[in-house]
């Protein structure tokens, strides 16, 4: 289709050509693949719970050690990597789709609908996020979807900002102009005209999402209300050495290590293509 | 400008009351009594919940509570009975605030610091050392670097304490912890608009009429740099003052984030609905206060608040 072309041809041009954000995209890559291929290859499962071979240091048949139920820590991060990075992505995108929907209707339409959309954002975002996600993983019952529910309370509100400035800014341009005395309706003027040309903020915005979304969930889990067992994301499991981090640190620097990599891959990714617009931009003005 | 505080003062009162509305409903939704307890009876729940008013309509509880809540009355915790909900904010505020204050203060020197050495150092090696320290920083969550911290200098070295907050020594840690990631956003922010402000005209004139390096930075170019800072620095400083739930369940400081994350365990309805009411005045508040600061900083902005009252 022309937007998925379009779409690639945008990823290409911020992409392409800084090597911080190949070397994020690369490391991601990786993450992703790791966190695919481990749970199924992988001879140790991450739910598998042995007495005879707790707390071992790395070995060559545990890479990365084992808990203190002599769970298999390599099966156990990598499973849990896959776990942060689905809820992270999910929920950026269902931001990502909540936050653009939001700004381009309170951007496009103008008056009551942006008064109403951003009055709204505005009571949202002024209210802690974190008591928000908490409350909700607790009234849902732990569990994947809740986490997300709660991750997408206030997520979407920056997107939304952004793609209502960005709106708002080309709404009265020449070509939107042309556009609408052509007799081009709204809708399509919004999906074909304004938002392509948004793309470079809304795809920024998108990729620091996940990172965000990613570190929130850890945190939650930390605190022990996000999942419930044996489903572990990379926070069950820091949670869970934390019990014994005098004595095994181990256990608590690997699923560490791991999640840092991730969020900064990402950070990387995000920051390069920031970089690529600001740039761009103080070349056109 | 007034008409703006006004506008902003009256939406930040409606955020309170949708917040306290909807925390009252979403607490009730959580399941469990605030009462239950392993070996307690359910005839002894009952009657306890009974002489709280739990059990009248869910309606007539709401009114009650924001009546007494518009008179300033934030009730008697469920859990430490006797004990209302203002005495316990007014016994953790300050431990959070005290630490939330100093973490504010070493984000914004460190990052002021940092940002200024990576817009105007020659050395090209200094500058992308800098930057990728404040990217590391930026990725690192929070309570990973509180752990970190925690097993290199309490576990391995042995050198700071690694819980309470009874001398200043105690503050290091949760300190360091809680200022990395907005010491890193600070130094990414100035280095960033301090680099492409001394690039214009007027620090080119300073310089030609003979105004020292550092003056034309400090006197003239930092102060313009500086606003993206404070529009992020507000927000921030509004999450730092609400406190840390990890930092503080991390390091045992008994702030408001910790009474928040006891007060869900325990069902504690009045303290929850205490503790996110207070909360959300602090954050409205000092957003409040950021914006204000900024309009009267950069007339630019001011023109822009009273262009949009139209």
């Amino acid at each position: 289709m022309n937007a998925g072309r379009h779409m690639r041809h945008q990823l290409k041009k911020y992409i392409g050509g800084s090597r911080m954000a190949e070397a994020g995209c690369i490391i991601m890559g990786i993450w992703i693949l790791l966190a695919a291929a481990v749970p199924l290859l992988w001879p140790w499962s991450y739910s598998e719970q042995n007495a005879q071979i707790c707390n071992q240091a790395s070995s060559l048949i545990h890479w990365f050690g084992t808990d203190r139920f002599g769970r298999d820590l390599f099966a156990r991060v990598w499973y849990g990597a896959g776990i942060s990075l689905v809820i992270g992505i999910a929920s950026a995108l269902i931001n990502g789709l909540l936050g653009v929907l939001c700004g381009a209707a309170a951007g496009y339409a103008g008056k009551w609908a942006d008064m109403l959309l951003m009055r709204a954002a505005d009571i949202i975002s002024s209210i802690p996020s974190m008591l928000y996600v908490i409350l909700l993983t607790l009234v849902m019952g732990a569990g994947i979807p809740s986490i997300i529910a709660g991750l997408c309370v206030s997520g979407w509100i920056d997107m939304a900002r952004i793609v209502r400035v960005e709106i708002r800014r080309m709404r009265d341009m020449d070509y939107a102009h042309a556009a609408r005395m052509e007799g081009t309706a709204p809708m399509r003027i919004l999906l074909r005209h304004l938002l392509p040309n948004a793309a470079g903020p809304i795809l920024v915005n998108l990729i620091f999402l996940i990172p965000q979304a990613v570190f929130t969930e850890a945190f939650l889990s930390f605190l022990g209300v996000g999942l419930e067992a044996p489903a572990a994301s990379l926070g069950t499991i820091i949670q869970e050495a934390r019990s014994q981090m005098m004595l095994y640190p181990s256990q608590m620097v690997y699923p560490l290590a791991v999640l840092c990599v991730m969020i900064l891959a990402l950070n990387m990714v995000g920051t390069a293509v920031e970089d690529r617009i600001g740039d761009r931009r103080e070349e056109t003005e | 400008m007034l008409r703006y505080t006004m506008k902003r003062v009256l939406t930040g009162v409606l955020s309170l009351f949708v917040l306290a509305t909807v925390t009252f409903f979403l607490v009730r939704l959580i399941p469990g009594s605030p009462f239950q307890r392993g070996g307690v009876s359910s005839q002894v729940v009952e009657a306890v919940e009974e002489e709280y008013g739990l059990n009248e309509p869910m309606l007539d509880q709401y009114l009650t509570y924001m009546g007494s809540l518009l008179r300033g009355d934030m009730g008697i915790s469920y859990q430490d009975p006797g004990t209302e909900v203002a005495e316990i904010i007014g016994r953790a505020w300050p431990i959070t605030a005290s630490l939330g204050i100093t973490a504010l203060a070493a984000a914004m020197i460190l990052g002021t610091a940092l940002g200024v050495i990576r817009a105007v150092a020659e050395n090209r090696a200094l500058r992308e050392i800098i930057s990728a320290g404040s990217m590391l920083a930026a990725g690192i969550p929070s309570f990973a670097a509180a752990i970190l911290l925690m097993l290199l200098f309490s576990v391995k070295l042995r050198m700071l304490p690694a819980s309470g907050l009874l001398s200043p020594v105690h503050y290091i840690l949760p300190t360091a912890a809680l200022s990395l990631y907005p010491a890193a956003v600070i130094s990414r922010l100035t280095g960033n608009t301090l680099r492409a402000e001394l690039q214009k005209d007027y620090v080119l004139f300073a310089r030609a009429k003979g105004l020292g390096k550092w003056r034309t930075i400090f006197t003239h170019a930092l102060k313009n740099a500086y606003l993206p800072v404070l529009s992020y620095a507000g927000p921030a400083s509004a999450s730092l003052l609400t406190g840390s739930f990890v930092i503080e369940s991390i390091f045992t400081i008994p702030g408001l984030g910790r009474e928040f994350v006891s007060s869900v365990t325990n069902r504690d309805y009045t303290l929850i609905l205490g503790l996110t009411v207070f909360m959300g005045t602090v954050v409205i508040a000092v957003n409040l206060l950021t914006d204000l600061l900024c309009a009267w900083l950069d007339p630019r902005m001011r023109r822009a608040y009273r262009e949009e009252d139209v």
